[in-house]
C-alpha cells in the first residue's frame, strides 16, 4: 500500500487530485500554484481523469464556474494563489454562502501591491472570514493528505462547506521532498462517490439556488453557516482519524509538539513550523521548556484545543506571516489572544510578524523569539507585543 | 408572528417555508425546493386598472397570452379562458396589444365604487 | 412554426408572482425564451439585476425549473460551470436526463461587467444560451448608464444637465462583437416580432455549442413611456433602424427585416422621457448625431449581410 516518492508540494497536490478524480476542475494559471493546473492539465490531456477541465478566462470564472459545476451536482475543485484568491474573493463568499463542497488548493503567496511572488500567508487571510474551512499544511506530504481528507471533510452532511488547503509558496509547492502517497483504489474508496441532497440536474426535482434574502431570513441562513462550522471542527477530527487508518499519519485540528510540559511555546502555521521544530529539539537539548502549536484548522478556529494544548504555558508567541494593518499585530495573534483570555491563567501573549512576501524565517530568529518568552517570564513583563522578525529596523 | 415578515406580504407559507421558522428549520443557504411557487404569491393588489375580457368580441388569437409579463392570461385548449386576476398587475399590455379590442380596461376604484352601489340598492 | 394556440400549451417556467414592475419587458421576454425550450429539461442561470432580484425573493421562486444566481458579472461561467458539470456526470454514465442551459443577464450583466465571463465562455464553447435582457440602463440600482445606454439618454449617471444633454457616447454594438467570437449562433432580436424571438430561441437551444441573443426588453420605469404602449415602441426602435433584427449563423450574417420606408429616430425617441430634453430648443444637434450613427451602423450591417447597402426611401 505504501509508496514513497521525491515529489515537489505542487506535484503532490496534483497528485491527489488526480487521485480524487473530480467530476469538474476549472482552474487559472498563477505563480506559485501554476504548476499544478499545468499537470492536472496533462492527466486530463492523456484520459487519467474523468474530470472536464474548464480553462477559465480568470479566478473569479474558475471560483464561479466551481460553483455552477457544483451546484448542479458535481465534485467540483480550483485551486490559486494571491492575487487570483483576490480575484476570487467575492465568489468565495458565495461558495460557502450556497454551502458547496468545493475544495480548492491554495499556494500562499503575498498580495500586491508591491507585486511579489514569494510566499506569505496574506492571500489565505484575506478570506479568513468567509465561512470556508481552512487547512494549513507543514509540507509537501501533509498537503497531499489534507486535499485527501479536505473532500471527506467538505461533502460531510453536517458541514457542506469550501475547504481551502494551504501551504506554502516555493518552500512547499516548489521544493522536492519525499513522501509516501497512497495507491489510486484506497484513494478512490476513502473519497467515495459525492451524492448530493440536491442539485440542478435533478429533473425530478428542480431546485433555486442563490436567492435574494431579505432581512427576514438571511440572518437565518448566516447562522446556519455558523453550526456547519461549528460542526467542522468534529467532523475534521473524525476524518482525520480515519485517514489515519489507511494512512498510519495522525491529523487533528492542531498539532502540537513537545507542549506537555513546556513553559513556552510558538503558534506558527505551514512550514515555518518545520522550523520551529527544529528549533525547539535544540532548545530542549539545552533545557529549556518550549513546544510548537500549529494549528492544522484555522477556520474554523480550533480555540478549544489551543485552550487546552497551551493552557499550562507562562508565555505564547504566536507567528503571523501576514499583517493586518490595524496596529494589533497579525491575524492570528487575535485569535490565540483571544482564546487564552478566558483561561485567566495570566499567560503572555506576543505576537511577531515575519517572512512577508518571503523573507526567510531563520533558526536564529527563532530561538530569539523564544529568547524573548524567556525574558517575558522572567521578568513578568510584556511590553511590546507587536514585533517584527527579520525586518531591517 | 415576528415583525419582519414582509416579503411574504400577500404570500402563503409554502410547503417548506413557514414565516415563523428558526434557523434550525428554514431550508439549507435559502434553496427553494418548489419550482414555480411564486405562484403563492398574489401580486393582484398592485393592480389600479384591471382588464376585463370582452367574449363576443375575442378570436382567441392568444397575443395576450404571448404578451402578458406576468403569465396572468390563462389559456384552455388553446383558447383565451380567463384572467388570473391574483397576480395580474394591470400594465394594460394585453389591452394593447389585442387586434380586435376584446380587453378594455376599467380603474379598479371604479370597478369596487360601481360594486358597492350595487350592493347597496340590493 | 407552432401556432400560439400549441405555444400556449407548453408548461410555463416563468410563473406569475414575481415581482418585476407592471408591464416590465424582462416578463414577456424571458417567457418567449423560455416557451421555445419546449418540453426540454432546462437549468436557468441569471445575473444579479431585476430580473433575479424580483424572481427569487425567498422562499418565493418564480422559476418553474431548476436555477441558479451567483453573482452579478458571471452568469457566463457560472452556467458554464454547469453545463460542464452536465458533460462530466453524462460521459461518466453519472446522469441520464438531457438539459438544456440558458442565462440571463441584463446589460450592464452583459455589455459591461460581465462581459469578460460572457467571452470567455462563449470562447471555450459551452453548450449553451446566453440571452441578454437589454433595457438599456443598470435599472435595478436606479437607472444608471451601461455601455448599452444609448445616445442622449437621460440617466442618473448621465442626467441631462444644463451643460451636458444626457449620454454623450454611442452604445457599444455587443451583437456584433459576440458575432466576432465565432460562435454557431448570434441574434438580435425585438419582442415586437414573437416570431422572430420563438424563431432565434429555438435555433439557440438547438444549435451545438454556444448561441448568444439580444433583445430588447424595455423597461417603462426607466424610459419613461406608457406603459401599455411597450410592443408599439419596440416595433418603433426597429422600424427606426435602431434595433436591427438580425443574426450570424456559422459566421454568415443575415438580415431578418428591412424597413419599407426611412422612418426618422425621432419616432422612437419621443414617446419616452428619457429623451424628452432632446426635443428642447439647442439640443438639435444631438438627435442628428444620433441619427448619423444609426444611419452608418445600418449602412455597415447591410454591407455585412450581404445587402445593397442604401437607405430606405424617404
Ligand atoms: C460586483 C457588483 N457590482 C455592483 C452591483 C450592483 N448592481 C446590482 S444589479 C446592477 C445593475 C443591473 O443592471 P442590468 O444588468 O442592466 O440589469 P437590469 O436590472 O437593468 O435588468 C448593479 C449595478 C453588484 N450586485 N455587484
Ligand atoms: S388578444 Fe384579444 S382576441 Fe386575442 S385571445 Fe386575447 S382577448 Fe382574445
Ligand atoms: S394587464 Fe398586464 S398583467 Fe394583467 S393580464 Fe394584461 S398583460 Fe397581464
Ligand atoms: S425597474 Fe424596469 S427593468 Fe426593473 S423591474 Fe421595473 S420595469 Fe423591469
Ligand atoms: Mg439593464
Amino acid at each position: 500500500m505504501k509508496n514513497k516518492v521525491a515529489i515537489t508540494g505542487n506535484e503532490a497536490v496534483a497528485q491527489a487530485m488526480k487521485q480524487i478524480n473530480p467530476d469538474v476542475v476549472a482552474a487559472y494559471p498563477i505563480t506559485p500554484q501554476t504548476e499544478v493546473v499545468q499537470i492536472f492539465s496533462s492527466f486530463v490531456s492523456n484520459g487519467q481523469v474523468d474530470t472536464e477541465f474548464v480553462t477559465v478566462e480568470s479566478e473569479h470564472s474558475a471560483m464561479s464556474a466551481a460553483i455552477g459545476a457544483s451546484a448542479a451536482g458535481a465534485r467540483a475543485m480550483t485551486a490559486t494563489s494571491s492575487q487570483g484568491l483576490a480575484l476570487m474573493f467575492e465568489m468565495v463568499y458565495i461558495a460557502s454562502s450556497l454551502r458547496l463542497p468545493i475544495v480548492f488548493p491554495v499556494v500562499n503567496r503575498a498580495l500586491s501591491g508591491p507585486i511579489n511572488i514569494h510566499c506569505d500567508h496574506s492571500d489565505a487571510m484575506g478570506i479568513k472570514d468567509s465561512g470556508v474551512i481552512q487547512l494549513f499544511s507543514e509540507n509537501a506530504q501533509e498537503a497531499y493528505d489534507n486535499m485527501i481528507q479536505a473532500v471527506r471533510i467538505a461533502e460531510h452532511p453536517d458541514v457542506l462547506l469550501p475547504v481551502s488547503v494551504n501551504f506554502d509558496g516555493f518552500i512547499t509547492s516548489h521544493a522536492l521532498d519525499v513522501l509516501e502517497v497512497l495507491d489510486d483504489d484506497t484513494v478512490k474508496s476513502f473519497v467515495g462517490r459525492y451524492q448530493p441532497e440536491e442539485y440542478l440536474l435533478d429533473a425530478k426535482n428542480p431546485v433555486s439556488m442563490g436567492n435574494f434574502d431579505m432581512y427576514d431570513f438571511y440572518f437565518e441562513h448566516k447562522r446556519q453557516q455558523v453550526a456547519a462550522m461549528e460542526a467542522a471542527k468534529k467532523v475534521i477530527e473524525e476524518v482525520g482519524k480515519e485517514y489515519e487508518a489507511i494512512s498510519g499519519r495522525k491529523y487533528g485540528l492542531i498539532d502540537a509538539y513537545r507542549l506537555e510540559d513546556a513553559e513556552m511555546a510558538v503558534v506558527v502555521l505551514n512550514s515555518a513550523a518545520g522550523s520551529a521544530k527544529g528549533v525547539v529539539d535544540e532548545l530542549r537539548e539545552k533545557g529549556m521548556k518550549v513546544g510548537v502549536l500549529k494549528p492544522r484548522a484555522f477556520r474554523p478556529f480550533p480555540f478549544e484545543a489551543v485552550q487546552e494544548a497551551l493552557k499550562k504555558v507562562k508565555a505564547v508567541a504566536v507567528l503571523d506571516r501576514a499583517e493586518t494593518f490595524s496596529t494589533l499585530g497579525g491575524p492570528m495573534f487575535a485569535d490565540v489572544r483571544t482564546a487564552l483570555y478566558d483561561l485567566k491563567n495570566d499567560i503572555k501573549v506576543v505576537n511577531y510578524v515575519y517572512g512577508l512576501g518571503g523573507r526567510d524565517l531563520r533558526l536564529e530568529d527563532v530561538e530569539k523569539v523564544f529568547g524573548d518568552l524567556a525574558d517575558i517570564i522572567k521578568t513578568g513583563r510584556a511590553d511590546k507585543f507587536v514585533n517584527y522578525l527579520g525586518l531591517r529596523e | 408572528m415576528t415583525p419582519f415578515n414582509r416579503n411574504f406580504g400577500q404570500g402563503r407559507n409554502t410547503k417548506a417555508v413557514r414565516l415563523d421558522m428558526n434557523w434550525k428549520e428554514l431550508t439549507k443557504a435559502g434553496n427553494i425546493y418548489e419550482p414555480g411557487n411564486a405562484a403563492t404569491y398574489e401580486t393582484g393588489d398592485w393592480r389600479t386598472i384591471r382588464p376585463v375580457w370582452n367574449k363576443d368580441r375575442c378570436i382567441h388569437c392568444l397575443i395576450c397570452w404571448r404578451y402578458c409579463p406576468d403569465a396572468s392570461i390563462i389559456s384552455t385548449d388553446g383558447k383565451f379562458d380567463s384572467f388570473d386576476y391574483k397576480h395580474c398587475k394591470g400594465c394594460g399590455i394585453c389591452a394593447s396589444v389585442c387586434p380586435v379590442h376584446a380587453i378594455d380596461m376599467f380603474s379598479e376604484d371604479e370597478i369596487d365604487r360601481r360594486e358597492e352601489a350595487r350592493k347597496n340598492e340590493e | 412554426m407552432a401556432t400560439l394556440k400549441e405555444l400556449a400549451k407548453v408548461e410555463e417556467r416563468f410563473v406569475g408572482g414575481h415581482r418585476l414592475c407592471a408591464g416590465c419587458g424582462h416578463g414577456i421576454s424571458v417567457r418567449m425564451v423560455l416557451n421555445a425550450a419546449e418540453d426540454a429539461n432546462v437549468v436557468v442561470g441569471c445575473a444579479t439585476g431585476c430580473l433575479e432580484v424580483a424572481s427569487t425573493i425567498y422562499p418565493y421562486t418564480a422559476w418553474n425549473c431548476s436555477f441558479i444566481h451567483s453573482a452579478f458579472e458571471n452568469a457566463g461561467a457560472t452556467i458554464g460551470g454547469v453545463e460542464a458539470a452536465y458533460k462530466s456526470l453524462k460521459k461518466q454514465g453519472k446522469l441520464d436526463k438531457d438539459f438544456k442551459f440558458v442565462a440571463f443577464g441584463g446589460d450592464g450583466g452583459t455589455y459591461d461587467i460581465g462581459f469578460q465571463s460572457l467571452s470567455g465562455a462563449m470562447e471555450r464553447g459551452h453548450n449553451i444560451v446566453y440571452v441578454c435582457l437589454d433595457n438599456e440602463a443598470y435599472m435595478n440600482t436606479g437607472i444608471q448608464r451601461s455601455s448599452a445606454t444609448p445616445m442622449g439618454a437621460d440617466t442618473t449617471t448621465s442626467p441631462a444637465g444644463k451643460v451636458v444633454p444626457g449620454k454623450q457616447q454611442p452604445r457599444k454594438d455587443l451583437t456584433a462583437i459576440m458575432a466576432a467570437h465565432n460562435i454557431p449562433y448570434a441574434a438580435q432580436t425585438a419582442i415586437s416580432n414573437w416570431q422572430d424571438v420563438h424563431r432565434k430561441a429555438k435555433k439557440a437551444f438547438d444549435v451545438e455549442g454556444p448561441a448568444f441573443i439580444n433583445i430588447l426588453s424595455p423597461c417603462p420605469r426607466g424610459w419613461r413611456y406608457n406603459t401599455p404602449d411597450i410592443v408599439e415602441l419596440v416595433k418603433a426602435a426597429v422600424e427606426t433602424r435602431f434595433w436591427p433584427m438580425y443574426e450570424v449563423e456559422n459566421g454568415k450574417w443575415k438580415l431578418n427585416y428591412k424597413p419599407k420606408k426611412y422612418v426618422p429616430i425621432e419616432e422612437f425617441l419621443k414617446p419616452q422621457g428619457r429623451f424628452r430634453h432632446l426635443f428642447a430648443p439647442g439640443n438639435e444637434h444631438m438627435i442628428k448625431a444620433i441619427q448619423e450613427e444609426i444611419d452608418n451602423r445600418w449602412l455597415a450591417l447591410l454591407e455585412r449581410c450581404g445587402e445593397t447597402p442604401e437607405l430606405p426611401p424617404k
